[in-house]
């Protein structure tokens, strides 16, 4: 069996962005279809551990895997709107860090 | 008979972030039937709305709208510029008519100039909330008649129709309020009878200018449009537009990649397919778009507040140890001294905010590591209160006491706190919230809307 790596490692690009200012959307983009189907068939970022890690209902999330862009999109509500007070990040950009550390079987 | 193909250059991702002079050039020597330029988004957070502020400075602003207005003249085509001023409110558009006519005069360029106010009246989207013309999407806060009327601004965000009401006028150059970045860019295909499908996805996939392609600065594409759909390149010669970078592109922001809702109906990128005509251009086809109920997005934003923060740093190891409840002790000092000198408590009118940068400011509850210590810390005060004064007399009293406050390691008066400035204080001015995720149910895709043309030079 091989050595488990972490997603950041594997990824080429993961992003957080605002999707609008009530919505937040994550991008892991991969280098190569052989790393893309590495994650998707590790299925350990599932929709339970992203509700889990966002602390965020299941049926608020939308998740698609997207083989043309060899990417894992993921996103939801927000959890305050945009630049309500004791807003931390204004464009969501650094709303990413838990998933560098998931580990890829 | 229909043009087989139409062409567009989308020159850069937003107007007043720059593009390079030889990649227009390029662009012109293709010779597009309509550039198009975007100059507005939300996301930048709700100030730009709430104040009608402009993001971008007129210096930006002039340098690019003089060299589109230029290559415009050269070419004889339409040029269309959207959600002028960031916000897409009624002053950003006569901001930006204002420099369009200033530099029409010193190139002495002639054209017909078109505007298009999107800005709402509060009363009349009060009426139209009270007769059930204003529906919410999905996640909207709730909203009553007065969450609208506390609105210091609010857009309705056009879609195409109202931009071709002015080409079918032979506008020249067309000052969008707050459009759909999409419709700038669909306006004359469509006008020109061309398939929405694919108009739709080029436009969706030029808007923000050579984001689409391998390269991250800001620069133009250029696209082509026929009946069964379209292909894009960069105008930097070393850029590309792959299979890759363009479906890459379709999640950019978007929180579902595949359906994105037009005023007219959703793009379907679902079926698309995109293949390679060369190195540097790609061409995609297979999207669908399936026409809906008529709807306009509301953008709203109503004042939250002043605000004074004050930025600090500790490095005492001692107070390090024991920040959160140093913290928490002084914020009951603070309680009292607000309730003394202004009669106010922390909650209501006043608002006060610290994050400890280092240590979960960034992720708030999130954050998997809350524990983790630094060996340092950045406090940021934020004080929120309903003037300036008020927000400002209450940031001095708490950076002063909090920058003595003991701890019981040292005996005497300490200075725990590193403020980098004097004064610590800094008058943020207002401070602004979003308020709408709405849509209205317009009588006509141009009823929302206001037109105004003139002979410009």
């Amino acid at each position: 069996m091989r050595n488990s790596v972490s997603l950041g490692k594997l990824a080429q690009l993961i992003r957080s962005k605002n999707a609008g200012p009530f919505w937040i959307t994550f991008d892991i983009v991969f280098e190569n279809d052989v790393d893309f189907e590495r994650v998707v068939s590790a299925k350990v970022l599932t929709k339970e551990w992203i509700s889990g890690t966002y602390k965020i209902p299941q049926d608020s999330l939308i998740f698609v895997e997207i083989p043309e862009a060899r990417a894992i999109k993921f996103s939801f509500p927000r959890p305050r709107i945009q630049g309500d007070l004791g807003e931390t990040d204004m464009y969501s950009g650094q709303q990413y860090a838990p998933l560098l550390e998931l580990q890829i079987s | 008979m229909t043009d087989p193909r139409i062409s567009l250059i989308s020159p850069t991702g937003a107007l007043g972030m720059g593009f390079l002079d030889e990649s227009l050039e390029r662009g012109i020597a293709l010779k597009p039937d309509v550039i198009a330029c975007d100059a507005g988004s939300t996301d930048s957070g709700p100030f730009y709305l709430g104040s009608g502020t402009p993001k971008m400075s007129r210096r930006a602003i002039l340098q690019d709208l003089r060299r589109l207005l230029l290559a415009r003249d050269r070419l004889k085509v339409p040029l269309i510029i959207g959600s002028c001023g960031t916000s897409g409110v009624d002053s950003a558009v006569d901001w930006m008519r204002k420099m369009t006519l200033e530099i029409a005069k010193e190139e002495g360029l002639k054209f017909k100039l078109g505007r298009i106010y999107a800005e709402q009246n509060p009363d009349l989207i009060a009426d139209a909330f009270k007769s059930g013309k204003i529906d919410p999407l999905p996640g909207a806060p709730e909203i009553n008649e007065q969450t609208i009327l506390n609105c210091s601004h609010i857009v309705a965000m056009m879609g195409h129709e109202p931009i071709v009401h002015l080409l079918e006028k032979q506008c020249d150059v067309i000052l969008c309020g707050r459009a759909s970045d999409t419709a700038l860019f669909s306006a004359l295909p469509l006008m020109r009878g061309f398939h929405p499908g694919p108009v739709w996805h080029c436009a969706k996939t030029i808007e923000c200018g050579a984001i689409c392609s391998s390269i991250t600065r800001a620069d133009g594409v250029f696209a082509e449009i026929d009946d069964n759909g379209f292909s894009v390149e960069p105008l930097a010669l070393d850029a590309s537009c792959t299979p890759l970078s363009l479906a890459s592109h379709t999640l950019y922001e978007n929180a579902d990649p595949f359906l994105i809702r037009e005023p007219s109906g959703t793009l379907d990128t679902q079926n698309a397919n995109y293949h390679a005509l060369s190195e540097r251009k790609t061409r995609v086809e297979g999207s669908v778009f399936r026409p809906e109920r008529y709807t306009l997005k509301l953008e709203g934003a109503a004042l939250s507040g002043f605000q004074t923060v004050a930025i600090g740093g500790v490095r005492d190891p001692y107070i390090l140890a024991r920040i959160d409840s140093w913290l928490t002790e002084m914020k009951v000092f603070f309680e009292e001294r607000l309730q003394e000198l202004t009669g106010k408590t922390f909650g209501q009118e006043v608002r006060l905010d610290i994050s400890q940068y280092g240590r979960n400011a960034v992720m708030g509850d999130l954050e998997p590591l809350p524990q983790e210590m630094p060996h340092e810390i950045g406090l940021l005060f934020t004080i929120t209160a309903p003037d300036q004064t008020l927000a400002n007399d209450v940031a001095r009293f708490v950076t002063h006491a909090a920058s003595h406050w003991p701890i019981p390691e040292w005996k005497g008066f300490i200075s725990g706190i590193a403020f980098p400035f004097s004064p610590p204080e800094i008058d943020r001015g207002p401070s602004y919230r979003f308020t709408l995720n709405h849509v209205l149910i317009p009588e006509t895709p141009l009823s929302a809307f206001r037109f105004a043309e003139e002979q410009a030079g």
